[in-house]
């Protein structure tokens, strides 16, 4: 069924369709509308689920990680500082091995006070163990819910799903709504073999000395390095029960593009429609849309940048006094692999428009030089 | 109980679970050897009031017949039920007298 | 691609009005694409909403800045702010006003001006009060009688679908805004 929706309502429908059981979530802008649909849908018994509200998005993710151990699939949302509230047990989701799912809507972090949309909230926790996916269209944010409990369930990492504050959360679109009955052939219920179990009573997280501490981290690594096996494996599997199709990277004419724009989020959607204007020019860019972080697809990014000339990455993220974050990632990944010259461009910071002219002018300047002359360069920015 | 109570130890990768957990019941862990003073109940003072048995953190206080009784296997000496005891009949005394 | 700019004021109801036309040219199999200007809405403080309609699928997600045409929902607005500024060459103007088109020169030679009289339709469906008629639904009637992107009988059908309350009455208000528009 089709029906036009707001992005943060397709993460409801996801997590709607996926059957969550736990749903624990405190209320942020622009992420609000999410668990307000949830807790409609709860109330009304359409979901058989227990909506917990809480005091914190601390209390949040802690209250989905004693859901997720009781073996119950357990859903949150939330937005930049909200986020980063979690922090501590984001380390702990992950650690404990948990397929927590939770979407976060992409806002600026403050200060100064903000509530547009920059990856920064999203890209700082990168390193967490949490599996990142960034989305372009509320149709890919609603997919994607319910493929993250597949592929967080079989490896049993956490998953984030990622969108862009207002230019998706806010923004109304057609969106297929698939039958109740395909996602549940898709995806079982969740059977969790760790459980807490009075029964059959463990302790979890104890303390764990440096002769087996590592061991948990090899472990969660190789968990992640298997998640990419089953994004990769999901994907025709998907295709083939609702006729979508979603990689760990999204091209667009990058085969006989000697410019290559990197990009993610609505940034990459607009970069797509660039590329046609340019293109209609003469002009030979494709773009590289980023759809997830981690685990990072390192072979499919080194496969579709192989024929570029120039690369260029544009992030809507800064790492302070270093690069934008998804040009340390691309570089690091291309680094002994090529030569090609790799421009970082920093645009779109707290919500400000990343406009198909925004890539011209990008576009532009990459045209007149060689190879980068700057670290990194800022896009209309004020002088 | 006994025999619940040998070490567990790894020997391979294969055998460590995902995550942290113990394979088993924490209760064959004991840590009353963690102890360095033991409480003592006068149980001709106590009241059964059961407060002893509700605070204790470890839940290492049984309910046996009616009158509470530490389970010294995990009593860590942490003092709780003494000080929390209404009739303060219950006395912290030092491990080895 | 069709890209137009709704004018209003907070409490109006102009962003729904945006969903409510998506989901009326998305019956008809269109690809279209409404979003709210992106801030801090506050109650009769003016407000934006844009759409984008086309046959193939949208990539654009950055705002509209030259929008094809207008809709002012409000006509306060019209002496307030500049209801114009980036409107193509050629753009339809269509004012919720009691007015004559010819009124509205003052807006320019380059666009063509549309009125309808939304409140008085509004307040005769009795949606929201005299002093606060809800004219969201009323206007909406009025978009397919002067662009051809979609017809009437969806937006009457999306309109009953979306409102909370009322649909009759809306629907109603719709078909007569769409009887009565002036400068056709």
């Amino acid at each position: 069924m089709k029906k036009v929706m707001m992005g943060n309502h397709a993460i409801s429908y996801g997590a709607t369709l996926a059957r969550v059981q736990v749903i624990a979530a405190y209320p942020i802008t622009p992420q609000t509308q999410v668990v307000e649909l949830l807790s409609e849908i709860v109330a009304d018994q359409k979901l058989k689920a227990e909506f917990i509200k809480v005091e914190s998005e601390h209390s949040a993710m802690a209250a989905c990680i004693g859901a997720s151990s009781a073996g119950a699939r357990a859903f949150t949302a939330t937005s930049a500082q909200g986020l980063a509230l979690m922090h501590e047990l984001l380390h702990w989701a992950a650690g404990a091995r948990l397929p927590i799912v939770m979407a976060n809507i992409n806002r600026a972090m403050a200060p100064p006070w903000t509530i547009w949309t920059d990856q920064n909230d999203s890209l700082s926790q990168r390193d967490t163990g949490w599996m990142q996916i960034y989305c372009q269209s509320n149709q890919e944010v609603l997919d994607s819910v319910i493929m993250a409990y597949k592929v967080a369930e079989k490896v049993l990492m956490p998953v984030m799903i990622v969108l862009d504050a207002f230019s998706l959360s806010h923004t109304y679109e057609s969106v297929d709504i698939p039958d109740q009955a395909l996602v549940d052939k898709y995806l079982p219920a969740f059977d969790y073999k760790y459980k807490l179990d009075v029964k059959n009573p463990h302790t979890y997280g104890g303390l764990t000395t440096p002769d087996w501490y590592m061991e948990f981290r090899i472990k969660m690594h190789e968990a992640m390095e298997q998640a990419l096996v089953e994004i990769k494996k999901e994907a025709p599997v998907f295709q083939k029960v609702f006729g979508r199709f979603y990689d760990t990277v999204d091209p667009y004419m990058v085969d006989d593009a000697e410019t290559v724009l990197v990009t993610s989020g609505t940034a990459a959607s607009t970069a797509r429609f660039a590329v046609d204007q340019l293109r209609a020019e003469g002009k030979k860019v494709g773009n590289l849309r980023m759809r997830v972080l981690r685990p990072f697809p390192f072979a499919d990014v080194r496969q579709q940048l192989k024929n570029a000339k120039k690369i260029i990455i544009v992030d809507r993220d800064i790492s302070y006094g270093y690069h934008g974050i998804w040009a340390q990632e691309v570089k690091s990944a291309l680094y002994g692999h090529s030569q090609v010259p790799v421009f970082n461009f920093i645009a779109g910071l707290g919500g400000r428009d990343i406009f198909p002219e925004t890539y011209y002018n990008i576009i532009a300047l990459v045209e007149k030089k060689d190879k980068p002359d700057q670290e990194l360069y800022w896009v209309e920015v004020k002088k | 109980m006994a025999k619940d109570r040998k070490k567990i130890d790894f020997k391979k990768m294969e055998e460590l679970p995902p995550m942290v957990m113990s394979l088993r019941s924490m209760a064959a862990n004991p840590t009353g050897s963690w102890r360095n003073l033991k409480p003592v109940i006068d149980l001709s003072q106590c009241i059964q009031c059961t407060i002893c048995w509700k605070f204790c953190p470890d839940a290492a206080i049984d309910w046996i017949d009616g009158n509470p009784v530490i389970n010294m296997d995990f009593c860590k000496g942490c003092g709780i039920c003494a000080e929390e005891c209404p009739k303060k009949c219950i006395e912290m005394i030092k491990e080895g007298k | 691609m069709v890209e137009i700019r709704f004018h209003g004021r907070g409490g109006q109801g102009t962003v729904i009005a945006g969903k409510i036309l998506a989901d009326a040219v998305s019956k008809e199999d269109k690809y279209v694409q409404a979003f709210p200007q992106f801030g801090v809405e506050r109650r009769g403080a003016p407000v934006f909403a844009f759409i984008r309609i086309d046959e193939k699928p949208i990539y654009i997600r950055s705002k509209i800045v030259l929008p094809q045409h207008v809709i002012v929902v409000d006509p306060s607005l019209i002496d307030a702010i500049d209801v114009t500024e980036g409107l193509k060459k050629g753009g339809f103007i269509l004012i919720n006003s009691s007015r004559h088109p010819d009124e509205f020169q003052n807006l320019g030679k380059d666009f063509r001006v549309f009125t309808v009289d939304a409140n008085d339709i509004a307040i005769r469906h009795r949606l929201g009060s005299k002093a606060a008629p809800i004219v969201n639904t009323a206007i909406l009637g009025a978009v397919p009688r002067i662009f051809d992107f979609v017809k009437l009988a969806s937006i009457v059908q999306s309109v009953r679908e979306g409102v909370p309350v009322n649909p009759d009455e809306n629907a109603a208000a719709a078909q007569e805004a769409y009887d009565s528009v002036i400068g056709v």
